[in-house]
């Protein structure tokens, strides 16, 4: 009996069980600490659209996924256990939502040959293709971000922002760091002065950079945060009577979690965003039937629709078209890591495709290239409607300005290819 | 029975005090060596070093770091995720300035910076204790994580102020970067280890030792009898520093190759490590390792039986660890407030009464 018990707790610490004919998607959530209100949305919106493919489609080409999900917290050490104790299983693509673990598994990840694709975070010079082979960050990124934000207050203030101040509230991490360059980059051409506030991780304590807003006045506040750090940055806001409609958050930084706690003052606030909102789209009658009303939903199941949910949808949806498009080109369902590599490589989304897959009109059109992993940088501003309780589409789709943001790409990756000896070419 | 001493007779003063006095425990510690040695690299795969062993030997580094300051000196710190990113900082700067020295002198060498910086911070110790040098010791703690965070020299003025560790050999074999083989990172690692594990023993049961723990048990009464407290506890300071910083090194270096020092190295870190200590046992360097083994092995224990093992989902899980991990401590504290140190100490007295007991 001690000896069974033994064995079974020895076979259990191996974690790594033998690999089967699935298609191994790991999904690094976290539900769990101080991020968990933003992970969870995400994680289930990634994990039902498999789900739906399962249960509707019978898998990607006949093939089944699997899901594995390992908890991080958000944090580094955890990440890092993760995908060491779930690449075994042939893992096909890592999404960490992390940026602190996307830099920790750049190195190992592309040392294994397993892709990562951190959409719209993680480090953004690895939309150099050429330096960065196994690293993917489609359709948009941080210095995307920062452009299209100062963009649209150009487009505000009539073409010119001289002599305006803007602020930018951050997460005092990688994560938060990452938009400086550009935004520093954007003020000699546009001309506005640049505030920087960070924030400590975990963000609940933002008394002195909101009291700082107020005695100097920036006429707009940009805000890279996560988290809980969101929601108290817009209480602040909202206790200052900063006016919301000169407060744009990143893409991270614009779900429900983060305006709800604020109430009716949070109405206006803005927040940038690279897909469609809302639950509007065909594809959602499908996830209900086959999904929620199943039984089969991750988590509580209470999250369908929201921004967090759609975008971890969207995340899926972009891994499972890299499924589809490597199982194409290498004439086989079961792929490996290395054939996901060159379905991302070659992914092209088009309108057609995203109306066939019940996503009508939902993201930018892009095409992933050899020299570009990082898409075409379109996105678009949402704002809260706090009546209605949901984020909207106050701009088209436009172009994050690549003048300032492809010098700063090839700048960044270059130093990294130096620092690592990595010899650039596609 | 399985501890005998019949046998084992001490007839000179350095058998009777040397570290395994007896005959059985000697020779199970220097089996051990040999399976650590030569037997675990040649099964060791990526998920056992990154998980289990790397975590569990740069901690336990740690771990012998700060017992020598909170448990034979009886100086309070909670410094040390401070003290560790010192380390850490150090070792990346060396990295980077110095490609061409091997990365086991800069391992050596950020000790002795982190051990230079905890003696600055110490110096408070000569004047105040007990719960007012914790305080003194966690403003180290908040200040060296805002200054690395602040300061873009200590980053090398990256994008994002993370560091990076480059690729650094030793003999030729990788041994931080992407490319390194699970056991090389291992031996790397256990050679620092055993290496401090020894000095540390050594230190402790000697006169450095004595002085410490005089000290911690009256400092009047130690001055007195003729220790000096400044250079007592300023050393129990520098070699602390130099523990904590060569694990911080380590930990940055090989284990997580890239860090952001307000996640790894927060006051988190400190706590971890000073429950590292406090389950382990306080004045015991095996305590050390058994408070690391502890507090690194039972969430991957529990992870892996709970979510591999029987399903669970995973939030339910990491909530689960958080209570049981915590009700363990409380439990330990309560019914052993010597840590697993003294347990195993009472198991080895019974086992070796066994089956006479009195």
């Amino acid at each position: 009996m001690k000896q069974k018990l033994l064995t079974a707790i020895a076979a259990t610490m191996m974690a790594a069980s033998p690999a089967l004919a699935d298609l191994v998607i790991v999904d690094t959530s976290y539900r769990t600490g101080p991020y968990a209100a933003n992970g969870i949305p995400f994680s289930d919106g990634y994990q039902d659209y498999f789900t739906l493919l399962n249960e509707r489609d019978g898998g990607i080409g006949g093939e089944a996924v699997r899901v594995v999900e390992c908890e991080t917290g958000y944090n580094t050490e955890k990440g890092v256990e993760c995908y060491e104790a779930t690449k075994g299983e042939g893992a096909l693509v890592y999404q960490p939502l992390s940026t602190g673990i996307t830099y920790q598994l750049i190195p190992k990840a592309t040392a294994d040959g397993i892709p990562l694709h951190t959409m719209g975070y993680g480090r953004t010079s690895a939309k150099n293709g050429e330096v960065f082979k196994y690293v993917f960050n489609y359709p948009a990124n941080y210095w995307d971000g920062a452009s299209l934000a100062i963009t649209h207050l150009v487009e505000q203030n009539g073409g010119s922002l001289d002599g305006k101040k803007v602020a930018l509230v951050y997460h005092n991490s990688a994560y938060g760091k990452e938009p400086i360059r550009t935004l520093e980059g954007l003020a000699e051409k546009h001309g506005y002065e640049l505030m920087l506030l960070p924030v400590d991780h975990p963000g609940q304590e933002q008394k002195s950079q909101w009291l700082q807003v107020r005695q100097q006045k920036p006429d707009y506040v940009l805000m890279w945060g996560w988290g809980v750090m969101n929601q108290v940055a817009i209480q602040e806001a909202v206790n200052i009577r900063f006016p919301m409609e000169n407060f744009i958050g990143i893409w991270w930084s614009g779900s429900e979690n983060d305006v709800k706690a604020a109430g009716e003052k949070a109405n206006g606030y803005k927040a940038l965003t690279f897909h469609n909102l809302g639950s509007d789209y065909p594809i959602y009658a499908d996830i209900q039937k086959y999904v929620v009303d199943a039984g089969n939903a991750a988590g509580a199941g209470d999250q369908v629709g929201t921004v967090l949910y759609n975008r971890g949808m969207y995340a899926a949806m972009l891994a499972a078209e890299a499924i589809k498009t490597a199982q194409e080109m290498h004439g086989t369902a079961d792929i490996t890591s290395q054939q996901m590599r060159d379905g991302m490589e070659n992914l092209e989304i088009t309108e057609a495709k995203m109306a066939g897959l019940g996503l009508p009109n939902f993201g930018p059109e892009f095409k992933v290239s050899c020299q570009n992993h990082g898409g075409n940088g379109f996105g678009a501003v949402s704002q809260w409607d706090a009546a209605a309780g949901e984020f909207k589409l106050i701009t088209e789709y436009y172009q994050s300005d690549q003048d300032v943001i492809q010098p700063l790409v090839a700048e960044d990756s270059a130093a990294f290819a130096a620092e690592n000896g990595i010899e650039a070419g596609c | 029975m399985i501890y005998r001493e019949s046998g084992d007779f001490s007839t000179t003063y350095s058998q009777d005090s040397q570290t395994f006095p007896i005959k059985f425990d000697r020779y199970r510690y220097y089996v051990l060596l040999v399976l650590a040695f030569a037997v675990v690299p040649f099964v060791i795969n990526d998920y056992w070093v990154n998980a289990v062993f790397l975590p569990f030997l740069i901690y336990s580094i740690a771990a012998i770091g700060l017992n020598i300051l909170v448990g034979y000196c009886g100086q309070v710190s909670l410094g040390t995720g401070g003290f560790m990113a010192v380390g850490a900082y150090a070792c990346y700067k060396l990295m980077t300035a110095f490609p061409d020295v091997n990365i086991f002198f800069h391992i050596i060498l950020s000790g002795g910076i982190t051990a230079f910086v905890c003696v600055l911070f110490g110096l408070p110790s000569l004047r105040i204790k007990g719960f007012y040098l914790a305080v003194a010791t966690l403003a180290a703690q908040f200040f060296l994580v805002w200054m690395f965070n602040r300061i873009g020299w200590f980053y090398n003025y990256s994008a994002s102020g993370q560091i990076n560790a480059p690729e650094r050999t030793v003999f030729g074999v990788p041994v931080t970067g992407a490319e390194t083989a699970p056991w090389a990172a291992y031996l790397f690692c256990l050679v620092f280890t055993v290496v401090c594990a020894l000095v540390a023993r050594n230190m402790t049961r000697g006169m450095q030792g004595r002085q410490w723990m005089a000290i911690r048990d009256m400092d009047i009464a130690a001055e007195i009898i003729g220790v000096n407290p400044l250079r007592a506890k300023l050393s129990a300071f520098a070699v602390s520093g130099f523990f904590v910083g060569l694990s911080g090194a380590l930990f940055f270096a090989v284990y997580l190759g890239a860090v952001e020092v307000g996640e790894v190295f927060g006051i988190s870190k400190s706590f971890l490590v000073l429950f590292m200590v406090i389950i382990g046992g306080l004045g015991s360097i095996f305590g050390s390792f058994a408070g690391a083994a502890f507090l690194v092995l039972l969430p991957v224990f529990l992870k892996n039986v709970l979510v591999g093992g029987l399903g669970w989902p995973t939030d339910l899980v990491e909530h689960m660890q958080f209570m049981i991990v915590g009700a363990m401590i409380i439990i330990f504290l309560i019914l052993e407030p010597h840590g697993l140190a003294q347990l195993w100490r009472v198991a080895k007295e019974k086992l070796r009464l066994w089956p006479f007991p009195h």
